[in-house]
C-alpha cells in the first residue's frame, strides 16, 4: 500500500457529495441538452452492467453457483421484484448450489 | 406539528430501505475485508459515500492501490446518475422551504430514497426525507462494519453466498427498466458483453477494473444517448 486509505475515503466522499449537492443547490431548472440528459439516463445501466458481469461469476467460491445466481437474479429482476428480494434469492441460490458443488 | 408527522412517515418508509441496505452493505463489507480494510475504515467509507456502486468501484481502486485520480474518476462515473436524480429532486423543493435543507437532503440522494421522495405528492417536506435517512444511513454504515467484522467469523459457505448480494441488487436496479425500454436493454447487454470481452482483449485486459468501468460506461452510455435520445415523456424519474 503506497496510498493512504483515508485520502481515498476523503476523495471518494467529496466527489459523492459534490455530485449530489451541486445540482440540488445550483440548478434551478432542468438540464435541457438532450444528449447529456440521455447520457445521464443511460449511465447507471451501463456502469452497473459492466460491474456485474463477469464479476458475479468470480464472487462466489464456484463460478457455476455465480452463474446460477445471475440467472435467478436475472429472472426475478426482469419480473420487477424488490431489491432485497432479488439479492436474497441470489445468495440462497449460491448457498444451495455450493452445498453440492463445493466440498469443504 | 406537520414536521413530526412527516418525519414519522419518513421513518416508516425508510425502515425497509435501511434493512435492505444493511444486508447489501454487509456483503460490501466482506469485499472490503478482502481488500484489507478495517471495520472503522469501512464504516467511514460508507458514511461519506452512501453509494453501493460508487463504493464498490472505489474499492476496486483501493484494492489495486491505484492513483488517487482514479478513485475520483471512478466515483464520478459510478455515481453520475445522482446528478440526474439531484436535478430532478431540486424540482420537488418548494420556494418556501428554507434553502439550507438542500445541503442536508443532497447528502443522502440514493436510488431508493430518491424513489420514495419523488413518489410524495406535491412538494417534498425535508423532514420526511430526514426520517427516511435516519433509517437508511445507519443501516448502510452498520451493515458495512458488521460485514467486515463478521466476514472473519462466518463460515466460508455463508460468506460465499453473501458475496453475490451486491450483484443481486445491481440486477434489481438495471433489469426492471430494461424490460420496458429496449434501449436500456441494449445498454445492459452491451455492458455485459463488452465487460466480458475486455477481459480477453490484450490491451484492455491490462487496465484496472476502475478504468475499464469508466471507459466502457462512457462508450456505451454515450453511444446510446446519440442513437436513442431519451425524451422527457418517457417514464423518467
Amino acid at each position: 500500500m503506497t496510498h493512504n486509505i483515508y485520502v481515498y475515503i476523503l476523495l471518494s466522499g467529496l466527489v459523492s457529495y459534490m455530485i449530489r449537492v451541486l445540482p440540488l443547490t445550483l440548478i434551478r431548472r432542468p438540464i435541457t441538452n438532450t444528449w447529456f440528459r440521455s447520457f445521464l439516463y443511460y449511465v447507471p445501466y451501463a456502469t452497473l452492467a459492466v460491474m456485474t458481469f463477469p464479476a458475479i461469476l468470480y464472487a462466489a467460491e464456484s463460478p457455476w453457483a455465480g452463474l446460477a445466481a445471475l440467472i435467478a437474479g436475472g429472472v426475478l429482476g426482469l419480473k420487477g421484484r424488490s431489491l432485497p428480494e432479488v439479492a436474497a434469492v441470489c445468495c440462497v441460490t449460491v448457498f444451495l448450489l455450493e452445498l453440492i458443488l463445493v466440498h469443504s | 406539528m406537520m414536521q413530526k408527522t412527516s418525519f414519522r412517515n419518513g421513518i416508516q418508509d425508510g425502515l425497509p430501505i435501511g434493512l435492505g441496505y444493511a444486508a447489501v452493505s454487509f456483503s460490501l463489507g466482506i469485499a472490503m475485508r478482502t481488500a484489507g480494510m478495517t471495520w472503522y475504515q469501512g464504516f467511514l467509507l460508507s458514511l461519506v459515500n452512501l453509494a453501493s456502486a460508487g463504493q464498490y468501484a472505489g474499492l476496486q481502486v483501493i484494492a489495486a492501490d491505484a492513483a488517487y485520480l482514479e478513485i475520483v474518476l471512478v466515483t464520478l462515473v459510478a455515481n453520475a446518475r445522482y446528478l440526474l436524480m439531484s436535478t430532478a429532486l431540486s424540482q420537488k423543493f418548494s420556494q418556501k422551504t428554507p434553502y439550507f435543507h438542500r445541503f442536508f437532503v443532497s447528502y443522502a440522494v440514493t436510488d431508493e430514497l430518491f424513489g420514495i421522495a419523488v413518489r410524495q405528492n406535491g412538494f417534498l417536506d425535508p423532514f420526511y426525507y430526514y426520517g427516511a435517512m435516519s433509517m437508511a444511513v445507519p443501516g448502510w454504515c452498520i451493515g458495512t462494519a458488521l460485514g467486515i467484522i463478521a466476514g472473519n467469523i462466518l463460515p466460508v459457505r455463508i460468506v460465499s453466498a453473501l458475496s453475490v448480494a451486491l450483484y443481486g441488487m445491481f440486477l434489481a436496479i438495471i433489469l426492471p427498466p430494461a424490460r420496458n425500454d429496449r434501449a436500456v436493454a441494449a445498454v445492459v447487454c452491451a455492458g455485459f458483453l463488452l465487460s466480458w470481452a475486455s477481459g480477453h482483449i490484450p490491451f484492455l485486459s491490462t487496465m484496472t477494473a476502475g478504468t475499464k468501468t469508466i471507459l466502457l460506461t462512457i462508450l456505451i452510455a454515450g453511444t446510446a444517448a446519440a442513437l436513442r435520445p431519451h425524451t422527457e415523456d418517457d417514464h423518467d424519474a
